[in-house]
């Protein structure tokens, strides 16, 4: 196993290595404490950075599995398949921290388990629970066949190949379930939420907007990659997906206007507050700005056009659900919150360490292709499109 | 067979004497000391509004729960005597429970290694054997009493009734998420006192069950989509790999 250049020394590797010390020595903090001196969470607010982001931000990051691997297996668009694997990883890495985020935020993680014995079906969080758990588990089993290549294990190969389209099926499935219902969960305290975000159709709103920034993610992990492995990015791909990502947004933000306007909420838009700072900010940088610049050719084509347009769409995508989780529920001046240091630093982190994790997988693994081809043409089904170096035996 | 029971709170009554927090840190062993806010050692408290309005602050124990159906593990029952009551032995630790009820209730024990919730539990042991909760038992002026809940509704009609201008129109709990098991009544308006006067009037758990009883039919639906789509489409696939294939001939000089 070679790593080249492993210990040479570069910036983002001393903020990574920097974070995930200072986050372990956060949790190390927060397991041998407790909550109550490590966070900044309190009876009045009870849900802080770790649901938030962790854990809003981090599953929906991940959406970008389940509709790209729906496009090349359901969709039969079989020029997207380079993409597929690298995106496969990096949702199945956001759901491992995810799940990690959350074994550090639970009061109780050791009794993580008792969701498999006790059943509240009229729980939402018990759906959500469910879905994520059983999707992290299709993610690995759709992330296996690369585990198994490496290890030339030909016949679990051929046996997850038999099962690839009800997997992906179900994936898609559970990954609307839940990323709807991570929104649902606000469906249940109308009278704590600030208008701007509560709405009988957050669930739709969830989904619409993962859909979005699980394709700006794939671009952006797709330019970092690249730098990091001297390779190309597929610009013409990326360009495509930018192209729905213009009518995801579209669509986004007229149904959440038109949320507005039904409920009688467009109002606090305008009045200079708080939450109308945020929430303008949360829909012109992070839905109207990027919509424009992607609507244009020029933009969409060029490197930086699509990398930085990404970007603004993944910050307006954190700061929906950051809005969603703590902003609506701030009322100055009793109930208020900002994280402590232990919080911020385990999400900055486990963060740092799903780059970290990536990038080793990357070099191990074929996950873009520079790989053993023939192995690929010899037990592939599936056509070798030219040029196309990832290829999953099926 | 047990009828449902409640408490009637008549803030008009209430001295702010704190017998009632007292006989509750008693009968809960729980630390005997002043509080102005509930917590994971208050399961009541006594808050002083304006001039000398007290009003007392614990667990609604509404009829239909929302805690009870935010729970995932079903943590939390709403029992025979009407009490509302958690088991620890279940909870994960989520606190969604705490995020979800409309009137703040749940506390946490945010210090604790192994941290519970923490609410008033409406005495569920001592009514059940058919006692009297220790605060109802406890309060000097009868401002807090207890009886079965249809009977105290009408104590507290009958009380607004045959005093006008002594009480405001309102029994609050009545209709709040769908009915609570502690009711009040008083002379000042209640959203004076601090009262959460947007909560909905229908059970809570509602809003959450429109969504989650859908979920079944469009998985099947989906499903039926989906592999619908991909049959449609296989097509395409079989087109590119014998043109692939065509391709890979004609390079080898077939």
């Amino acid at each position: 196993m070679k790593f080249p250049g492993l210990f040479k020394l570069t910036f983002w590797k001393v903020v990574a290595v920097v974070l995930m010390t200072v986050g372990l020595i956060a949790a190390i903090e927060r397991y041998s404490m407790g909550l109550g001196s490590t966070t900044n969470l309190a009876d009045t607010f009870p849900w802080g950075l770790w649901i938030g982001f962790d854990i809003l931000v981090g599953v929906g990051l991940a959406a970008g599995g389940f509709s790209v691997a729906a496009t090349v297996y359901l969709f039969n668009i079989e020029r997207f398949r380079p993409i597929l694997r690298p995106t496969i990883l990096t949702a199945f890495l956001g759901y491992l921290l995810v799940i990690a985020g959350l074994m550090v935020d639970l009061g109780r993680p050791w009794a993580i388990w008792h969701a498999l014995i006790y059943w509240n079906p009229r729980s939402v969080m018990f759906e959500v629970a469910w879905c994520v758990m059983l999707y992290t588990a299709v993610l690995a089993l759709e992330f296996s066949p690369v585990v198994f290549e490496r290890f030339n294990l030909q016949r679990p190969l051929k046996i997850i190949k038999t099962i690839t389209i009800p997997l992906v099926v179900a994936g898609v499935i559970l990954s609307t379930l839940h990323q709807s219902s991570l929104g649902s969960l606000f469906l249940i305290i109308p009278g704590r939420m600030h208008p701007l975000w509560y709405s009988d159709i957050i669930p739709f709103l969830f989904f619409i907007s993962c859909v979005a920034a699980g394709l700006a993610m794939t671009i952006f992990e797709s330019f970092l990659s690249s730098r990091a492995l001297g390779r190309e990015v597929e610009l013409p791909l990326l360009s495509d997906l930018a192209r729905v990502i213009v009518v995801v947004l579209a669509l986004y933000f007229t149904v959440r206007i038109q949320d507005l306007i039904n409920r009688d909420a467009l109002q606090y838009v305008f009045e200079p507050s708080y939450q109308s700072m945020l929430f303008l900010g949360e829909v012109v940088l992070g839905v109207i700005v990027p919509f424009f610049l992607l609507l244009g050719r020029k933009i969409r084509t060029s490197k930086a056009g699509l990398f930085y347009s990404s970007v603004l769409v993944l910050l307006g995508f954190i700061a929906h659900r950051i809005n969603t989780a703590i902003t609506s529920m701030e009322q100055w001046p009793t109930r208020t919150y900002i994280p402590s240091w232990q919080e911020l630093f385990i999400t900055l982190g486990l963060a740092a360490f799903g780059f970290v994790a990536f990038s080793f997988a990357a070099r191990y693994f074929n996950v873009f292709g520079h790989g053993s081809r023939a192995v690929e043409l010899r037990d592939s089904k599936s056509p070798a499109v030219e040029g196309v170096a990832s290829v999953p035996a099926k | 067979m047990l009828k449902p029971k409640a408490l009637l709170i008549d803030i008009t009554k209430c001295v702010g004497c704190g017998a009632c927090t007292q006989a509750c840190a008693e009968a809960n062993n729980l630390p005997q000391e002043e509080a102005q806010e509930l917590s994971a050692t208050h399961y009541t408290v006594v808050q002083n509004y304006h001039d000398e309005t007290y009003v007392r602050r614990l667990c609604m124990h509404c009829n239909e729960p929302t805690c009870v159906s935010a729970c995932l593990v079903g943590g939390f029952t709403k029992t025979e005597t009407g009490a509302v009551i958690y088991d620890e032995s279940k909870c994960i630790g989520c606190r969604y429970c705490m995020q979800a009820c409309p009137f703040e209730v749940p506390r946490y024990e945010w210090n604790s290694l192994a941290p519970r919730v923490q609410k008033c539990r409406m005495c569920y042991e001592r009514v059940a054997a058919g006692g009297q909760t220790a605060c109802s038992e406890a309060c000097p002026t009868g401002a807090t009493m207890f009886g079965d809940r249809d009977e105290l509704i009408e104590e507290a009609r009958k009380t607004i009734d045959e005093n006008p201008g002594e009480y405001v129109d309102y029994i609050y709990g009545l209709k709040e998420a769908g009915g609570t098991s502690v009711l009040f009544i008083s002379k000042v308006p209640f959203e004076k006192l601090g009262f959460p006067m947007n909560v909905p009037k229908e059970p809570i758990p509602d809003l959450s069950w429109r969504v989650l009883s859908q979920i079944p039919r469009y998985s099947v639906a989906a499903g039926v989509v989906l592999f619908g789509i991909h049959w449609i489409t296989a097509r395409r696939t079989e087109v590119a790999r014998f043109e692939a294939e065509e391709k890979r001939k004609k390079e080898n000089g077939q």
